[in-house]
């Protein structure tokens, strides 16, 4: 176990690593500066070149983030003035991180319940019903679940607020139109998950046996049926990060997501770049942190990854 | 009165014996692998619905602008934000300009980047992912280590970060995603490849003398095309929404060209006056991943039906 968490935590690295060279590539080679303006004068610009290093060579500008990196500095936004990159993360991500979780225990609390209920019924009208939720989820595109929620529930009922976030009621459209699509994904992978240990011989023991139904559906079903989902919980993350994308942009939301593009389009280097490594940290370690759950979990995964 | 048990009138009985010549003959028409699988497919009502939705949505995105006088680029200051008329079927945007002919365009646009960027990403990622599993060693040491660490790297991050260095557009679009997209169809073929390269007719084929260039291609692809296909299928609706989602943020398509996902963007900034502006392209996006998900379902099912999920 402990050499394989190791390995894990080394492949992480290794990414993040990768990652960050090349959005500092990329975020180099993109057309125009974040210093174009049209009160600009030369003498200005120079002194604003040399306060972030651009006069140096690209080389040494890489070697002196990635030492402040180290050290946890993401340096100074470039639009915001005298707003370090570390200070905007800290005021945005909470709204994020808030928004993100409660789409989550919405996919996953809603998603698996729907999975059981509808592997359960099989057949009959509500395992439909199911189905249908499941299929129609997986197909709209979080933006457009997003506005179609704040079309009817916002603006033609006036039932909830349409944007911002100041309280419960403001919660609720952006974490359903951001859990959405993971909801119906959870319910169908937990749907045929279901469907296969209902088949197994350890559940026909434990009804033999005599254990009640609920039991063996509690203990035996889907404990085992849930397993499965253990392993895309890393994609989950990953497609609800880039969810709120969009889903904080249509509900005025000031989180990451919302900075994050606006950052891309005004070329803000360092924003960019503190965001991007913030983002892809986040994302492997959640994919390190499945990874190893999920060897705890299943004992065979480890014998197998090695 | 007549016996009860009476043994029956063997003059009624003709001996037929056995037809030696006719035991051997097939009585069914010998079906191919992929007759099979069109039979399968066939009999399956969701994926043939879905499958004419698909169609139906391609031969409009072909001929779909030329059903209207109206250019898709033509604006028309007389006419903005008109709602559905007899002149204007899908009304107008805020330009004027007619959004049928606008749709239909943009549906050439999605659909295009949708089948190519798959298409091409199936190519890159296959023939790494092959060369990988068949040769195994050192190369794929070497490439599974490279998409060990890649694999973690947040795709839509380093697509979102291409589209602004590149000029945006189609070309840019279908590049940022096969960039960032082959990982995981070379993975899968990868280990597909290495599950099969063991059986018995690889090693026949071996035996008799089959270069590894006829092995793979001849005898290993074969056998994967089914899993092969159906994967593609299955990430088109992916690559369909990555469009809509990078020309929705502002970095995909740029007017005055289209496509769904830049609808999408334009109707939605007038949401609370207009939705039917949002209403349309959000209703193709919408049914296209969902007949393209169906169809990969149906496809799964009948080119692989030990897979099936039921």
């Amino acid at each position: 176990m402990g050499r394989y968490i190791l390995k894990r935590i080394l492949i992480s690295l290794a990414t993040l690593l990768v990652l960050v060279t090349v959005v500092f590539a990329l975020v180099r080679l993109m057309p125009g500066d974040p210093f174009s303006s049209e009160k600009m004068t030369p003498q200005v610009r120079q002194n604003l070149e040399r306060y972030y290093g651009f006069d140096k060579p690209v080389l040494e500008q890489y070697l002196t983030y990635m030492g402040r990196l180290v050290r946890g500095d993401l340096g100074y936004s470039m639009k915001y003035a005298n707003v370090t990159v570390n200070e905007i993360i800290a005021k945005a991500f909470p709204y994020s991180a808030d928004l993100g979780l409660r789409a989550l225990a919405i996919a996953v609390s809603v998603g698996l319940t729907l999975g059981v209920v509808s592997a359960l019924n099989r057949k009959k009208p509500i395992d439909a019903v199911c189905v249908v939720v499941a299929i129609i989820g997986t197909s709209i595109p979080d933006f457009i679940m997003g506005y179609v929620l704040q079309y009817f529930f916002g603006i033609r009922w006036g039932l909830l607020p349409i944007a911002q976030y100041k309280g419960f009621a403001y919660t609720i459209l952006p974490s359903v139109g951001l859990g959405f699509y993971t909801l119906a994904l959870v319910s169908r992978l937990m749907r045929s998950s279901m469907l296969e240990v209902v088949q197994q011989d350890y559940v026909k023991t434990a009804r033999a046996k005599g254990a009640s139904r609920f039991r063996i559906v509690r203990k035996h079903m889907i404990r085992n049926a849930i397993l499965p989902i253990v392993t895309v919980l890393g994609p989950i993350t990953a497609s609800v990060l880039t969810g709120t994308f969009v889903i904080e942009s249509i509900f005025a939301i000031p989180g990451m997501g919302k900075f994050y593009v606006s950052s891309v389009q005004s070329l803000d280097y360092t924003l960019v770049l503190g965001m991007t490594v913030f983002f892809g940290a986040f994302l492997v370690t959640a994919n390190l942190i499945v990874d190893v759950l999920y060897g705890i979990v299943d004992p065979r995964i480890r014998v197998a990854r090695g | 009165m007549e016996a009860i048990g009476d043994a029956p009138d063997r003059s009624l009985f003709e001996r037929v014996g056995k037809d030696r010549a006719g035991m051997e003959a097939i009585e069914r028409p010998n079906l191919t692998y992929w007759q099979d699988a069109w039979r399968r497919l066939k009999a399956n009502r969701m994926a043939v619905f879905a499958l004419c939705v698909v169609g139906l949505y391609v031969v409009m995105a072909v001929v779909g602008p030329w059903m209207t006088s109206y250019s898709y680029t033509a604006t028309d200051a007389k006419a903005t934000d008109a709602l559905p008329s007899a002149a204007h079927w899908f009304g107008t945007d805020m330009l004027g300009r007619d959004l049928w002919s606008r749709v239909w365009m943009g549906a050439r646009t999605s659909l295009m980047i949708g089948f190519v960027a798959t298409l091409l990403n199936t190519l890159v990622g296959g023939l790494i992912g092959g060369v990988a599993g068949y040769y195994g060693g050192a190369v794929d040491m070497v490439l599974m280590r490279v998409v060990d660490v890649l694999y973690g790297i947040p795709y839509i991050i380093v697509a979102i970060l291409m589209m602004v260095v590149m000029e945006p557009g189609m070309g840019s679009l279908i590049v940022a995603m096969v960039v960032t997209r082959w990982i995981g169809m070379a993975r899968f073929v990868r280990g597909e490849v290495m599950r099969v390269k063991e059986s018995d007719f690889v090693a026949a084929a071996r035996v008799l003398g089959a270069s590894d260039a006829t092995i793979l291609v001849r005898h290993i692809m074969p056998n994967l095309m089914g899993l092969i296909i159906t994967n593609t299928m299955m990430a088109i609706p992916n690559a369909i929404f990555t469009e809509a989602f990078l020309s929705f943020i502002g970095l995909g398509i740029q007017p005055p060209e289209c496509s769904w996902g830049l609808l999408a963007r334009e109707g939605s900034q007038t949401l609370s006056i207009y939705p039917l502006k949002l209403f349309f392209p959000a209703f193709f996006i919408s049914t296209t991943m969902l007949a393209l998900n169906l169809l990969g379902d149906g496809l799964r099912d009948a080119l692989d039906p030990r897979l099936r999920g039921e």
